[in-house]
């Protein structure tokens, strides 16, 4: 309830978030701060000092830029959830509830990487690429790449999200989550998209310290064969007093093949 | 009795009054209370289950921004206060010493160690977070069966082998004759595990002290302010009951957390006189969680003997109670006078024989959560009865019909101290059952046997002590309290009438019943009838609210000093009308004369009178209010049959709540909406024990499920509509007939669920019980591994 004392400033511009993170190393961004936080009032984070980026104008709503959405890091769940996106509307709809969804944002999740978090998956899935800036420009990062670890992202201190691309040709798209008893979380979430040449990508969040695709998966749908069981080893995935690692690799068999159904 | 009354305002679904207020949050709570100069406590708690204080630096946070004291538990014991009292005593109970701040040991997470007393709530916490506390670690133990084990760490040295107490209830010899004759015998080993209680608003106190005068005044969180003055006065602070005033403001939710003192309470009070401002703490949600009194956590062993045709000969019963690291103001009582005397739930049982233990273990103390030990024994017998039907090859239904105690065996005398008064299970089971279409859920349950999706029909009959209680009664079990309730009526010459109640609405809406049933008896519109309740500085004795008793006793009470009222003003009636009183008749909010209706007159006139005294009796005192104190004669037995469906996943293993119906037997309803308001709450409280909640600790006392991230409450999409009836048995011994409805759905919900879980997996793969909560992996494996033994027999 009540996090320790705090510094807070401002940024109406990238370019202003930009010059004062490299003014003062121990700036913090927060965006919708729901993640940030509950951690700050738990004092499992305490930084000294927060810049808030809720106001950047530039990286707010979602414009089409041909084959793509471009979609500012400041734009809510909410407005995922109304919007034509590929995918992420659905999974918007499994974030929280509506006061997480109007205040929490796609940029502040997906740079979070939590490994429970919902987008990740759907980002993998989708083929996404990150647009982040930094002292020295922007830089483009396959989904591939932007989910390194445990809450740990490509976006490297100093820099900023700014936006998220998503392709615009997306045949047929599906996610399918086990929630979390308590914290509604992905305990696994599980996302499937069918892309523009017919192939299939498929990821997974929530099992392991982060998001995952699945070759496996991947495998026998592009190549027509019955999907295997075992898609993931439970030697990789994490456990916890809900879930252990077993139990979760067997979600993510029967929640591949569930996906996988209704991508049809 | 139909299920109308045709009184004009009780049975009446009227809107609460009080909902406005809350629903605008201008409702006002203790920490929306401020009072000028006012301080900050925040607590330092425990990290360890058990350590000893080796030392406190007060001097690590002494030049901090705000900060005006730290408090350790010398300070406590410089101040002669008294340990927590413990109101419920059994025969050779050990209550270890239980002080407002621990001073050489904490014995659970989140035990006060020090306080940080500040000028903003913010410097406190800062302060609280900064003190230097050194502990050391001492081995702890937090469930009960590990905590009688041979050489198992002592919680407290003056309780050896962590026993406070071995209680026991029934004919030993008796049962056993029982089930020496017996041609079948169903026997569970099952936990009934530990929750939380979660109230929306977290506990919160704030103190003052009026050097001048010698008072104090506590704002608190308490669903009784009597209670909190008398123990506090008393017992722990040793100050005349009239130099405290209580006050126990809107509260958002008790749930039986809020009954008990707590160490908070005497540390503002404590702070308070040696600082000479006001003080006040509010828990965090993360406080609530290892402060607030926890609930259930039994560990049970038991078995039923029956007869081969399902009739039930006998029943043993060997419980562990973990009380916890302490023991707070009802907690003895819980498992003992409030579980093993409703083990002989609606049946014909001839022989009942069972044996509690109360362990003191390294975690927060238990005492009373909604239900209280009712739950504990309904789960229970329910359980057992079921995995009997499944024995038996009978239908759940009709082996509880068989055993039901008929209508006619009324008064019935059980093996295990209670006598039931009245009852009628047998219309409140067909009632469920027609209402759930229970032939066609037995139908879909076999065609969906074997697939993706398998049902389970869950179906209890149960039945409850409440209205606590006669206070003789109560006296000889060991209460250390009386349990009857006061209500004060006042009369203003205006004709609005203010009606004051010892018994507390955190939830209940008391505002809106209190005033149904005294608009009918007075006569008058219900606007012109306040409820005041909550203020020992206005209303002077009372108990509170717990055991589902403010209708059954408070509304008693304020029942019979109505019929004061009224009988008064008849007497100012006939004077004023020149008739005797016997002659005044009163209808439709006036006072006539019998066979003379032109000569009347009305509430107002008489109320005016009664001030003025103008044209009075002359026997007669002038003012116009009356004082009641109601001892019920009873307990009063509420009962019911639950029926829950759910619906299994069997690749993942997740329980679908998918039908709940209910029919409830409270007695007639004041107020219809009220009374559904807690069947529902009730059975989502009740549903979340069986399928989510889990208040887990580990091996050595660390508390697993601190925040909502990982303890699970239910939530809206978790439970279905409700399909809510009711049959009416009215209570044959209080003014209204009314029974209790607070805790019925709770004592029955959970083990309706847990039993529909079960069915599901015996009708599916033979397995016998799990423990609850059923949760997704647990399910899945149960599964997975019968129906591989199962595949491996066929083979
Ligand atoms: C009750 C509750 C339930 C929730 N349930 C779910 C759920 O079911 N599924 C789910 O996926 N999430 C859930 N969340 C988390 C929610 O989605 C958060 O909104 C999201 O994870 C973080 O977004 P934010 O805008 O709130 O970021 P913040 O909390 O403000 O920031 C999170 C982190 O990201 C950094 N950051 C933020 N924006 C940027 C940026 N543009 N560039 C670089 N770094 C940045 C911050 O510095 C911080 O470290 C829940 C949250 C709550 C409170």
């Amino acid at each position: 309830m009540y996090p320790a004392s705090f510094d807070y400033q401002k940024a109406d511009s990238v370019d202003q978030a930009i010059a004062a993170l490299a003014a003062n190393p121990d700036l913090k961004l927060i965006a919708g701060g729901h993640s940030l936080l509950p951690a700050m009032k738990l004092r499992l984070a305490q930084p000294p000092a927060l810049l808030d980026i809720w106001g950047i104008q530039e990286m707010k709503g979602i414009q089409r830029d041909g084959d793509w959405f471009v979609v500012g890091a400041m734009t809510t769940h909410a407005e995922v959830l109304r919007s034509d996106l590929p995918l992420f509307p659905e999974v918007a709809g499994w974030v929280g509830d509506p006061m997480v969804r109007n205040r929490g944002t796609i940029g502040g999740s997906l740079a979070h990487a939590d490994p429970s978090a919902d987008y990740p998956a759907a980002a993998l899935a989708l083929g996404v690429q990150f647009v982040i800036r930094g002292p020295d420009g922007e830089r483009t990062v396959d989904a591939d790449d932007m989910f390194v670890g445990m809450f740990e992202s490509a976006v490297r201190s100093g820099e900023l999200l700014t936006h998220i691309r998503i392709p615009a040709t997306i045949q047929a798209s599906a996610y399918e989550k086990f929630r979390h008893p308590a914290s509604h979380y992905a305990v696994v979430g599980l996302a499937v998209a069918r892309h523009a040449d017919g192939t299939v990508r498929a990821a997974y969040t929530g099992a392991a310290e982060r998001a995952h695709r699945l070759p496996a998966l991947e495998a026998a749908v592009n190549g027509s064969q019955a999907i295997p069981t075992g898609l993931v080893d439970a030697g990789d995935l994490l456990g916890d007093r809900f879930a252990s690692a077993e139990y979760r690799a067997h979600l993510v068999d029967v929640l591949a093949a569930r996906a996988i159904e209704r991508l049809g | 009795m139909s299920d109308t009354r045709t009184e004009k305002y009780f049975g009446q679904a009227l809107k609460r009054k009080e909902d406005p207020r809350f629903i605008t949050g201008t409702g006002n709570y203790t920490d929306d209370i401020v009072i000028p100069g006012m301080l900050h406590a925040a607590m330092v708690r425990s990290p360890y289950a058990h350590a000893k204080i080796s030392g406190i630096n007060t001097d690590s946070v002494t030049g901090l921004p705000g900060v005006v004291k730290v408090l350790t538990g010398q300070d406590v014991a410089d101040a002669g206060l008294g340990s927590i009292p413990v109101g419920w005593l059994l025969p050779d109970l050990k209550t270890p010493a239980h002080p407002a701040i621990a001073l050489t040991e904490a014995n659970h997470v989140g035990d006060i160690v020090a306080v940080v007393i500040a000028e903003t709530r913010a410097q406190a916490e800062d302060a609280a977070a900064a003190l230097e506390v050194d502990y050391e670690a001492l081995p702890a133990v937090s469930t009960a069966g590990a905590a009688i084990a041979d050489g198992a760490p002592l919680v407290h040295d003056d309780v050896p082998g962590n026993v406070a107490f071995n209680f026991e209830i029934g004919d030993e010899a008796a049962t056993s004759e029982a089930f020496r004759g017996a041609a079948r015998r169903v026997s569970v080993k099952l936990k009934n595990h530990r929750l939380v209680a979660n109230p929306i608003e977290p506990r919160s106190s704030l103190a003052q002290f009026t050097p001048a005068s010698g008072e104090y005044l506590l704002y608190t969180t308490s669903q009784n302010p009597h209670i909190h003055r008398l123990i506090l006065a008393a017992f722990v602070m040793s100050i005349p009951e009239h130099k405290l005033r209580v006050i126990s403001p809107d509260v958002g939710g008790g749930f039986g957390t809020k009954i008990f003192q707590y160490q908070e309470e005497v540390i503002v009070l404590l702070a308070a006189r040696l600082l000479g401002r006001a003080v006040k703490w509010t828990a965090r949600r993360s406080e609530a969680f290892v402060s607030d009194a926890q609930g259930r956590d039994h560990e049970t062993e038991a078995e039923l003997a029956l007869s081969d045709d399902g009739l039930i000969l006998g029943f043993r019963v060997n419980t562990l109670a973990n009380l916890g690291a302490y023991q707070t103001l009802f907690a003895p009582a819980v498992p003992t006078y409030l579980y093993a005397t409703l083990l002989n739930g609606v049946y014909r049982i001839p022989a009942i024989h069972a044996r509690v233990t109360g362990v003191m273990t390294n975690t927060v103390p238990v005492d009373a959560y909604r239900g209280a030990g009712r739950p504990e024994a309904t789960y229970l017998i329910e359980r057992i009865v079921d995995m009997a039907a499944h024995e038996l090859n009978m239908d759940p239904a009709e082996l509880r019909r068989k055993n039901f105690i008929g209508p006619d065996e009324f008064p019935y005398q059980t093996p295990v101290a209670l006598v039931y008064d009245s009852g009628d299970y047998e219309p409140a089971l067909d009632k469920a059952m027609t209402m759930m279409n229970y032939p066609a859920l037995r139908e879909e349950q076999a065609r969906m046997k074997g697939q993706g999706k398998i049902l389970g029909v869950g179906l209890i009959s149960f039945l409850e002590a409440c209205g606590l209680a006669p206070s003789a009664l109560v006296g000889q079990l060991g209460a250390q309290a009386g349990q009857w309730e006061s209500s004060l009526v006042r009369v203003h010459p205006t004709g609005k009438v203010e009606l004051y109640t010892g018994s507390h609405s955190h939830g209940q809406g008391h505002e809106t019943a209190f005033p149904q049933i005294a608009a009918d008896e007075l006569q008058i519109p219900i606007e012109d009838i306040d409820l005041i309740h909550g203020d020992t500085g206005r209303m002077p004795y009372g108990w509170g609210t717990y055991g589902s008793r403010s209708a059954a006793v408070g509304g008693s009470a304020l029942k019979v000093a109505l019929q004061k009222i009224t009988t008064k003003m008849k007497k100012i009636a006939a004077h004023l009308l020149e008739a005797s009183p016997d002659d005044i008749e009163h209808e439709d909010g006036v006072f006539r004369i019998k066979g003379a209706p032109e000569k009347s007159k009305t509430f107002f006139d008489i109320a005016l009178m009664a001030h003025l005294a103008h044209n009075y009796p002359q026997d007669l005192e002038p003012g116009l209010e009356a004082t009641a104190f109601y001892d019920p004669k009873n307990f009063v037995y509420p009962f019911g049959t639950h029926i829950a469906v759910v619906e299994i996943d069997t690749d993942t293993g997740h329980v679908k709540l998918r039908n709940y119906g209910c029919v409830d037997d409270c007695g007639p309803l004041i107020n219809p909406l009220i009374a559904e308001g807690q069947v529902h709450g009730g059975i989502a409280q009740g549903m979340g024990q069986a399928l989510l909640e889990d208040a887990a600790y580990d091996e050595d006392g660390n508390f697993l499920a601190g925040t909502y991230m990982e303890y699970a409450m239910p939530r809206a999409d978790d439970v279905p509509t409700f399909q809510i009836g009711h049959t009416v048995t009215p209570s044959p011994h209080n003014p209204l007939g009314v029974k209790g409805i607070g805790e019925a759905g709770t004592i029955a919900s959970t083990a309706a669920v847990a039993n529909a879980v079960m069915d599901a997996l015996w009708h599916e793969c033979g397995i016998a019980h799990l423990d609850m909560p059923y949760t997704a992996e647990k399910v899945w494996k149960a599964i997975r591994d019968a129906r591989s033994q199962l595949q491996a027999a066929d083979d």
